[in-house]
């Protein structure tokens, strides 16, 4: 089965990234593959290179970079969500002239066509929020 | 502007709105992805349901909250040929509103209709 | 088809919404915060009671546990499921409602 994810809240805040994390582990052990994993509104943040949780608790950011590295899972923050939440790439920050950027390992930031991508081409949408 | 997908895979897309506008940001983002779905033509419909059917109040200003009036774009929603906007008739009563509040052309349904309009879509978005 | 809520009958309506919104050959799965509609004695334990004749319920374990709930809090009747039980449960249902 082919799978896409819409995760719609921020790291800690809400449970939503960590049910959708869990979710993809569970698919993926189960032989099935994750096309996308599409972050909006608040769910941008989960994209951040610079979080400092504490060493006793789990590195969200973190944990979604190394199963997309393990798994080629392609993550993606939207583009207008992010530019509203201060995510940048490197892209960004030379097209909106600002000085860094704080985007994750294997995240990309992209458009909502993106989603509605995942939407036509998967076989199920599984969305994670509030 | 997103790149169309050249797969020719039609599906029946749902976009449902449970979230009074201007509180959280919900509606807006939600509105967006409405948007730039429409060039990707989709079967869409658009489902107002709870507090969803306050979007779609008439004569919202948002000038002393400083904040976007989104809901100018609900009227437009027709140019891209997004034209099935249906409301929860109970949600509707509920919070003591008529189709006459509303400031699009809807399609008021009740919860048996709601049901099968949930049940017949292939891809649901909530937000 | 499969409806998943994910939060609790006593803070959003959404299990409220979902209840009379879903259809006669639906699931519902309850994860996160919407484990506490499955419990039993509640002020919506009825309506959760009255919903079983028509549709399977499902409830996450890992949520139930971590909020210091097992199968004896719960409605009879209701299936504790893990994570991978939800893989399946959407394989299963070629729909998914994700009720927020």
């Amino acid at each position: 089965m082919l799978f896409g994810i819409l995760v719609n809240e921020g790291p800690y805040q809400h449970q939503a990234s960590d049910s959708a994390y869990l979710f993809a582990k569970a698919a993926i052990e189960e032989g099935h593959k994750i096309f996308r994993v599409f972050f909006y509104h608040d769910g941008v943040n989960n994209g951040t290179r610079l979080a400092t949780p504490p060493q006793d608790d789990r590195h969200i950011p973190n944990r979604w970079s190394e199963l997309a590295a393990e798994h080629e899972i392609d993550l993606v923050l939207c583009v207008a969500a992010a530019q509203r939440r201060g995510m940048v790439d490197p892209d960004e920050m030379k097209r909106n002239k600002k000085d860094a950027d704080n985007i994750a390992e294997k995240f990309r930031i992209s458009g909502l066509g993106q989603l509605i991508e995942a939407g036509v081409q998967t076989e199920r949408l599984i969305t994670f929020g509030d | 502007m997103e790149e169309e997908l050249e797969s020719g895979v039609v599906k029946k897309f749902l976009y449902i709105n449970r979230r009074a506008p201007h509180g959280t940001v919900y509606a807006h983002e939600a509105l967006e992805v409405v948007l730039i779905g429409a060039a990707f033509e989709q079967d869409v419909s658009l489902a107002f349901i709870d507090d969803g059917v306050f979007q779609l109040k008439k004569d919202q200003d948002t000038s002393e909250i400083n904040t976007k009036n989104f809901s100018k774009i609900f009227s437009a929603l027709e140019m891209y040929d997004v034209e099935k906007l249906y409301v929860e008739k109970e949600s509707l009563e509920s919070r003591g509103l008529t189709e006459d509040d509303l400031s699009v052309d809807v399609k008021v349904i009740d919860s048996a209709e709601m049901k099968k309009l949930i049940t017949d879509s292939e891809v649901i978005f909530n937000f | 088809m499969l409806h998943t809520v994910n939060k609790s009958p006593f803070e959003k309506n959404s299990l409220e919404t979902c209840l009379r919104l879903i259809d006669e050959s639906s699931s519902i799965l309850l994860i996160e915060d919407g484990v506490y509609g499955a419990l039993k004695n509640t002020s919506v334990s009825d309506s959760v009671i009255n919903a079983q004749k028509t549709t399977k319920i499902y409830v996450l374990g890992p949520d139930l546990k971590a909020r210091g709930l097992d199968k004896s809090s719960l409605i009879s009747n209701i299936e504790v499921i893990d994570y991978k039980g939800f893989v399946n449960l959407t394989i299963e249902n070629e729909k998914i409602q994700n009720w927020l």
